[in-house]
């Protein structure tokens, strides 16, 4: 049983800390306040193998693992969450390609997705609508076989990079009277005619991250544009939906570990009373909470992380990631805000900014109530 | 990174699951009530190998690592927390110093017995007056010719009237602080070795504790464990794996409450279906389905830096403070599941919130593990 990771995982961390420290850190809390989207910065991540790091190296990935994906993800999000959300999402889009697409769409769109300079930027997951979000069988975007392919028409909500994104996964119901079986994936152009950005949410964080409501108005896409089998839709959704957990558990953990390093810091300079605040045992205790949550978060994450590249089932271990990481992570930006007090609350200093962006985790990619729905079924199931 | 347990961690874990299922488990309830120190299923324990698990064979140990003696305490503590702490305390309060500072006349003499079964360790560090501030001691150990002579009262000494052999703690400097803490091996039936009546208890009935009685207790020299002065040392280096035992008692605890609630929940039906079906319940479950896995890799992760003898005391306190909050927590909830039927002493989940409590004040309350913690991070953690 061990619990260290390997060389080439430690090797693709330290690069991912590394570029996150020269070319992130600087400019985050800027970014945080200009909502500009880091188009740069993704370029350079790609060049760092960042944004494929579990796709084959044939395919232009990093051929690493779900581990050195997981400790990539949180060295990002330890320093720029708006960032690391985007090259979660770009991650999970080439790996739901390059696993389940023909070698030709794998050509098309996965290479360019992760490779240096492909132009495409990032990708998006576009499977939300307004009135479905963790209940995927309410989809009414719709796609409609034509001639030479589909037409697609409906309105996508919360759809992550969706302003900037090269390739769009956009899922559409195919077969109204077949529910979950009637629903289909499909590879959409982020240039595509007749795809829209209706608005962009303005969001209590990740401000360097956009958020995009999609109109899909007759966008038309050929017979090579369906991603598996018709049908297939729903299955390839829950399937990256547990994959991509692990992301977010996994930014969650970053950004956990961002503001408890920041809190750690500030308290043993900030002096009250004679001594260092980390000194006073109200204070020593609250960041000794975080730190024992932090690294069974960590722990419960890189755990779900392995079951996944070992190709066993990893659902349940994605969901308790996801739903403990992303609570605790939450606490324990608040006990980072309380520690440096006043300071805390102003933009100074990062930890107000992390509080900001971590509670989405808490969110997207299944809310903690879906979380623990879906654990409780799977406990059910294993004792029925 | 691999979090998978080997084919002979494995085979520890099944060892123990058989054993606790089926000769501790159909007891536990009766060992608690009675107050009853399970002495057969020590003796079970014993020929299992699970009295001195990390300790070579040599010494009569079973020579497994720190990881198959988590997984062991965890399956022994789900059927019996009381069972869980004797095993706990003879392994890790009393196998594992002798090993680490014994002579090899004392491994062979006094740790070979303990950890073959046949005999029972007991740990007297706290006192009346002194628990997690250990240099508070007041038992003396003064130079008597060539030995010693030891006087004072030890306290909450789990096995203490049960054990025959006690590590004992003794303030030889009182000048010195710390560093005036000696450790000697006391064998109890040593002449002015008296042990109290045993405590009455919230819970962990089963295992029995009092003070022990030192009164013009001589030892020779050869009795003493470490250097003179060397004790805290012992003490410390000792609580660290002391903990890991605890928080893997915490997790059998823990893991007692989650299973027993997910069978209740199952069975039992409220506005026409099971009430596990009813999301207030369901939800209860996964959080503590998700926080004893929390709990158990914290563990796990601490036991793994124990066999990798890198310093692992942070992550000890980091598993022992979370395991035993997840233990309180689940319990807790396991007692609402049950509803009336949780109060009661016909079903099991009210000794196992009971017996929870424990785990976070013994080997080191929570607040000192936090204190343990916040040390790491001012270090840098």
């Amino acid at each position: 049983m061990k619990f260290t990771p390997t060389e080439e995982q430690l090797a693709v961390q330290r690069t991912a800390r590394e570029v996150a420290e020269r070319l992130l850190a600087p400019k985050a809390a800027a970014r945080d306040v200009s909502g500009e989207f880091p188009v740069a910065e993704l370029a350079e991540l790609g060049r760092l193998g960042l944004l494929g790091i579990a796709v084959s190296d044939e395919l232009g990935g990093a051929g690493a693992g779900t581990i050195a994906y997981s400790l990539a993800m949180q060295e990002l999000a330890r320093v720029d969450a708006s960032v690391a959300v985007a090259v979660s999402v770009t991650n999970m889009v080439a790996e739901l390609i390059a696993k389940n697409g023909t070698p030709a769409q794998a050509a098309t769109w996965v290479t360019p997705l992760v490779s240096p300079d492909g132009g495409l930027c990032c990708g998006a997951f576009a499977l939300s609508e307004p009135e479905a979000g963790s209940d995927p069988a309410a989809l009414r975007t719709t796609a409609v076989k034509t001639a030479t392919g589909w037409r697609l028409d409906g309105t996508k909500q919360w759809i992550t990079s969706g302003s900037h994104a090269g390739v769009i996964v956009v899922w559409a119901v195919t077969d109204a009277a077949a529910g979950h079986k009637g629903i289909s994936a499909f590879l959409v152009p982020g240039k595509a005619t007749g795809l829209t950005v209706a608005r962009l949410e303005e969001k209590l964080g990740l401000h360097g991250s956009s958020t995009a409501q999609l109109v899909l108005d007759g966008v038309e896409v050929g017979d090579d544009a369906i991603l598996g089998a018709p049908g297939r839709g729903f299955a390839l959704a829950m399937m990256a939906l547990d994959g991509g957990r692990i992301g977010i558990a996994s930014q969650a953990v970053g950004i956990a570990r961002g503001a408890l390093e920041a809190a750690v810091r500030y308290a043993k300079d900030r002096k009250t009373f004679g001594q260092a605040i980390i000194q006073h045992q109200a204070v020593g205790a609250m960041l000794a909470d975080a730190a024992t949550w932090l690294d069974a978060a960590a722990l419960m994450t890189l755990r779900a992380a392995h079951l996944k590249e070992s190709g066993k089932p990893f659902g349940q271990q994605a969901a308790m990631a996801k739903l403990f990481a992303s609570e605790h992570a939450w606490k324990i930006c608040d006990i980072a805000l309380q520690v440096h007090g006043g300071y805390g609350y102003v933009r100074d200093f990062p930890v107000e900014r992390m509080l900001r962006d971590v509670r989405v985790t808490r969110i997207y990619e299944g809310t903690s109530e879906i979380q623990r729905i879906v654990i409780a079924r799977n406990l059910l199931r294993s004792v029925a | 990174m691999d979090f998978e347990p080997t084919e002979d961690q494995l085979a520890v874990q099944e060892t123990a699951r058989d054993f606790a299922t089926q000769e501790v488990l159909p007891q536990a309830a009766a060992i608690d009530r009675d107050h009853r120190h399970p002495k057969e299923l020590v003796a079970r324990m014993g020929e299992l190998g699970f009295m001195g698990m990390t300790v070579p064979e040599k010494y009569g140990g079973a020579g497994f690592d720190a990881i198959a003696y988590v997984l062991a305490i965890e399956e022994i503590s789900r059927a019996c927390a009381s069972t869980g702490v004797i095993m706990s305390v003879n392994n890790s309060l009393v196998c594992d110093p002798i090993l680490k500072f014994g002579s090899e006349e004392q491994k062979h003499a006094y740790l070979a017995p303990l950890a073959a079964g046949t005999k029972l360790g007991c740990f007297a560090l706290s006192e009346p007056e002194a628990g997690s501030d250990a240099a508070a001691q007041k038992t003396t150990a003064e130079r008597d010719g060539s030995g010693w002579v030891i006087n004072g009262i030890k306290n909450w000494i789990t096995n203490g009237p049960v054990a025959d052999t006690c590590l004992l703690f003794t303030m030889n400097d009182k000048a010195q602080g710390h560093k005036g803490i000696t450790a000697f091996i006391l064998p109890m039936d040593t002449k002015g070795v008296r042990t109290g009546p045993p405590d009455d208890k919230l819970g962990i009935r089963g295992s029995k504790s009092s003070q022990i009685m030192l009164d013009d207790v001589r030892l020779g020299d050869e009795m003493r464990l470490g250097e003179v002065g060397g004790g805290f040392r012992v003490a410390l280096s000792t609580l660290d794996g002391g903990r890991v035992g605890i928080a893997a008692q915490a997790l059998g605890i823990a893991r007692a409450a989650l299973e027993d609630s997910l069978a209740y929940a199952q069975q039992r039906r409220t506005f026409g279906k099971a009430i596990a079906e009813h999301q207030a319940i369901a939800w209860k479950l996964a959080d503590m389905a998700t926080e004893v896995d929390a709990a158990r890799l914290l563990t796990l992760r601490a036991a793994s830096m124990k066999d990798a003898k890198v310093p692992f005391g942070h992550a000890a306190a980091m598993a022992k403070l979370y395991a035993s909050d997840v233990a309180n927590r689940a319990a807790r909830e396991a007692i609402q599941i049950f509803g009336g039927n949780g109060y009661v002493t016909e079903f099991p989940v009210e000794r196992h919130f009971r017996d929870a409590k424990i785990t976070e004040i013994y080997e080191g309350t929570s607040e000192i593990q936090r204190m343990v913690i916040a040390g790491y991070l001012a270090k840098g953690g």
